[in-house]
């Protein structure tokens, strides 16, 4: 019954977004009128999806098999949280999910956008509308989540033991708030095209927007290349998978457009270029979803493949990115770019910031799309993999990365870059030490490693360069520095953050890169391996049962350099349901350093067993989740609120 | 993915029935031809799997390559040659990372091309600027730099 409830509620919302999309863009000149009721619309379309979703998970947690994909992707015996995230662990759950946080952002713009004027709110909410139609139709229309089955089994078919995890209740829900929050950016630049809004206040609406949803693409990005690492069990963090790259594109694209829209808002320049940057992320999210939903790809992301559906997100995605480009066609020509600056400036670094990471951006689609063109254009199957992008995009990064730390210290319209570089002197020296000591200590190779760790020394201390600047450390008494540092705007504090813990993302990536060290062995119970001074005692191999699979559990004894020993069990899972086996590794953490252990297959009567030591490999999750932390900071920020800014009091009236 | 990698110990077993991603059986008694094993199997795609090197990789064809690739080593082949003989028997799909032909010109010169792009339209803008720049500024443009001045925070 609920699950009829359910399906007739998603219906309710299709049939509502329908009506909200041509009554606000037929009327959207009636301002706060017809704002007020697409605002009640959308709040209605999310009651009525969270309803559907409440469905579909009450089915997951009773088990209700007469559920088609109940049935297909759950069991009785699976631990409850993984019976609630299984919904989403298939691709007419997943769409479910997509189009939920697709209307809670809609409901939070009518909820947050009262104070924008009526036309455009009302533009905004009828292109979100549009959005969850097309979305819902897809859903309803292709893969229908309320499909009943006739009998009911008594047993489901279980879900993909890789996905029961934590990792699955977490980062599908992050990275589609990432993707799909991004969709508000969307709205309001086709809003704006269409009402001719495009001025610094949009920018002010928009900036939030795009923070939120970066931050939440941020920690799903961390979080799901943190799940790979620990689960898919040989240590790798990043693969350059296609599906990585679909999520990934966004994000280059989101951080260009956070800062191409700070040079709208401060300097009502670069306004062509910031709605174009608005209409790519989301249509990149769009593509993403293309990519990964179609079965175009094959991975563990594409729970299923049916060339009917990839037509039909390809043709929502060719009308939903056309019409747009089509609208920006029409309405670009007729910018009058404002804001003039010298190309030394806070603006000339913004767009050196947008040119590098664009052209990433483009780097990353072709090798992403090339193969698969070449495939269909002349027949020939390539691969693109690590190498080719590991080199691309370190190539464009590594030069993006050497002049961010001079961003922020230059200002705006005209800057002096002598002035930049002597306040960054004193990062430089501490990056140069840093990189110096630790290239004495652990032995100087002649590969890139030193030059990578100096660039993310320079990153981080660059981060800082500001902060003291402007609290003028040392050159007045300490209490009247911390009184300025205290008193400094948030943004500030945000954007010193976000770059901070860029140089520490970079830092992980080049440590455990040029650093790690593996041991392939084979162990018995009782015998003994090493690994960069860190000691593993075999000290057991047995069976035991878990919830819904038989284990081989190894357990070990870590004895570190320093003499403090840890017990740890690695594991080796065959799930009871599909037979399918999945590997659990044994992960232990040294301040920002990992030992990673993986128990391999027996091999004439004794244990494989596969020994990391990866160094400073955290850093690597640390760095994103301070990027998403100085997102976060930079929302509190009174200036920068959530839906419309109030007239802020007249505090700190400094540009950030 | 390091090619640092040190302790990599040869156990001299014979092949069982072990599928996991290398095994200490494969593994060659030459330190160095097997860092040079390593980092070959590291650009090669297991041709079974979902994008991973068959250095990475636990699928049984991936190992069949990884063999292989040390028997070819062990023959006195060169690196290049190693990748030659797989890319005759499977194709350049076989490479993770393309080499540069015709097929794949586009994809190594795109991003080069797309950063001067970028940076030739950055100059042409600038210089067409440069020269409205002479001209004072426009009654909207000081409009907006009044309204700028105004604004709290900006």
């Amino acid at each position: 019954m609920s699950i009829e409830l359910g399906h007739f509620a998603l219906i309710l919302a299709f049939a509502i977004a329908v009506v909200s999309t041509v009554g606000g863009y037929t009327f959207w000149r009636s301002g706060q009128r017809i704002a007020l009721v697409l605002s009640q619309g959308a709040v209605l379309q999310f009651v009525l999806v969270a309803v559907a979703f409440a469905a579909l998970i009450q089915a997951f947690i009773a088990s209700d098999f007469s559920l088609l994909l109940a049935a297909s992707n759950s069991h009785s015996l699976k631990p409850l949280i993984f019976k609630i995230s299984g919904v989403w662990g298939n691709h007419e759950g997943s769409m479910v999910l997509w189009i939920f946080i697709l209307v809670a952002f809609g409901a939070m713009v009518a909820a947050f956008g009262r104070r924008l004027p009526g036309d455009l709110l009302a533009l905004v909410l009828a292109t979100q509308s549009l959005l969850t139609a097309a979305f819902a139709g897809f859903t309803l229309f292709t893969s229908n989540p309320f499909a009943r089955l006739i009998p009911a089994p008594i047993e489901g078919n279980d879900l993909n033991p890789v996905l029961q995890d934590i990792g699955l209740a977490i980062h599908p829900p992050l990275l589609y708030a990432g993707y799909v929050g991004f969709s508000i950016c969307f709205s309001f630049a086709i809003a704006a095209l269409i009402s001719g809004r495009i001025d610094q206040a949009w920018a002010r609406w928009v900036r939030p927007w795009a923070m939120l949803s970066w931050t939440f693409l941020t920690l799903g990005i961390a979080m799901g290349s943190y799940w790979a690492y620990y689960e898919l069990g040989w240590g790798g963090w990043w693969f350059w998978d296609p599906v990585e790259n679909a999520s990934f594109m966004p994000w280059l694209a989101g951080t260009a457009l956070l800062h191409s829209a700070l040079v709208m808002e401060k300097r009502n320049a670069l306004k062509i270029w910031t709605i174009f940057l608005s209409i790519i992320t989301f249509s990149l999210s769009l593509l993403g979803t293309f990519l990964v939903r179609s079965g175009i790809l094959t991975s563990v992301h594409t729970f299923a493949s049916d060339p009917t559906r990839g037509l039909v997100i390809l043709a929502l995605l060719a009308l939903v990115i056309g019409g747009a480009f089509f609208l920006f066609a029409m309405r670009a020509s007729t910018l009058r770019q404002g804001g003039l600056f010298a190309p030394v400036s806070r603006e000339g670094a913004l767009i050196i910031n947008n040119l590098f990471l664009a052209t990433a951006v483009g780097a990353v689609l072709v090798g992403t799309l090339y193969p698969l063109l070449l495939d269909a254009l002349v027949g020939t199957s390539i691969s693109v993999g690590a190498p080719f992008f590991n080199l691309t995009f370190g190539a464009l990064m590594a030069p993006l990365l050497l002049v961010l730390p001079f961003g922020p210290l230059l200002a705006w319209k005209r800057a002096d870059v002598v002035g930049a570089a002597q306040r960054l002197i004193g990062a430089a020296a501490l990056a140069i030490f840093c990189t110096i000591l630790i290239s004495a200590l652990g032995g100087v190779s002649i590969s890139l490693a030193p030059l990578g760790l100096l660039l993310g020394f320079w990153v981080a201390f660059g981060a800082f360069a500001e902060l003291v600047e402007r609290s003028r450390i040392g050159r007045m008494p300490l209490g009247e520095s911390i009184r300025r540092l205290v008193g400094l705007p948030r943004t500030v504090w945000s954007t010193a953050l976000a770059h901070f813990g860029m140089g520490v993302t970079v830092l992980g990536i080049v440590a455990t890169t040029a650093w790690e060290t593996e041991l392939v062995t084979t162990l018995n119970p009782g015998e003994t391996a090493e690994l960069s001074g860190y000691t593993i005692d075999f000290d057991s191999f047995g069976q035991q049962p878990g919830p819904n699979y038989m284990a081989d559990e190894a357990r070990f004894t870590i004895t570190a350099p320093g003499g403090s020993t840890r017990q740890t069990l690695a594991d080796r899972r065959t799930y009871v349901a599909t037979g399918m086996p999945t590997t659990e590794a044994a992960i232990e953490t040294y301040g920002f350093s990992q030992l990673y252990l993986q128990l391999g297959e027996p091999l004439n009567d004794t244990h494989v067993v596969r020994i990391w030591h990866k160094p400073y490999i955290t850093l690597i999750w640390f760095g994103a989740i301070l990027m998403a932390l100085a997102g976060v900071i930079s929302l509190t920020d009174r200036r920068v609120r959530v839906g419309a800014p109030r007239r802020a009091a007249k505090l700190a009236s400094e540009p950030a | 993915m390091s090619r640092l990698r040190a302790l990599v110990l040869a156990m001299g077993l014979l092949a069982s029935g072990a599928t996991m991603a290398v095994s200490p059986d494969e593994v060659l008694s030459d330190p160095a031809l097997e860092s040079r094993a390593r980092a070959i199997s590291e650009g090669l795609r297991c041709l079974v799997c979902q994008n991973q090197s068959i250095d990475d990789s636990d699928a049984d064809l991936a190992r069949d390559l990884r063999v292989l690739v040390r028997e070819r080593l062990v023959a006195g082949d060169s690196d290049e040659a190693v990748r030659q003989f797989l890319v005759d028997r499977y194709g350049e799909f076989v490479l993770l990372n393309p080499r540069v032909n015709n097929h794949t010109l586009l994809l190594w010169i795109a991003a080069p091309t797309l950063l001067g792009g970028g940076l030739a339209t950055l100059w042409l803008l600038g210089r067409r600027r440069r020269r409205e720049d002479d001209v004072v500024l426009s009654a909207e443009e000081r409009a907006a730099l009044d309204s700028l001045e105004e604004t709290p925070g900006a």
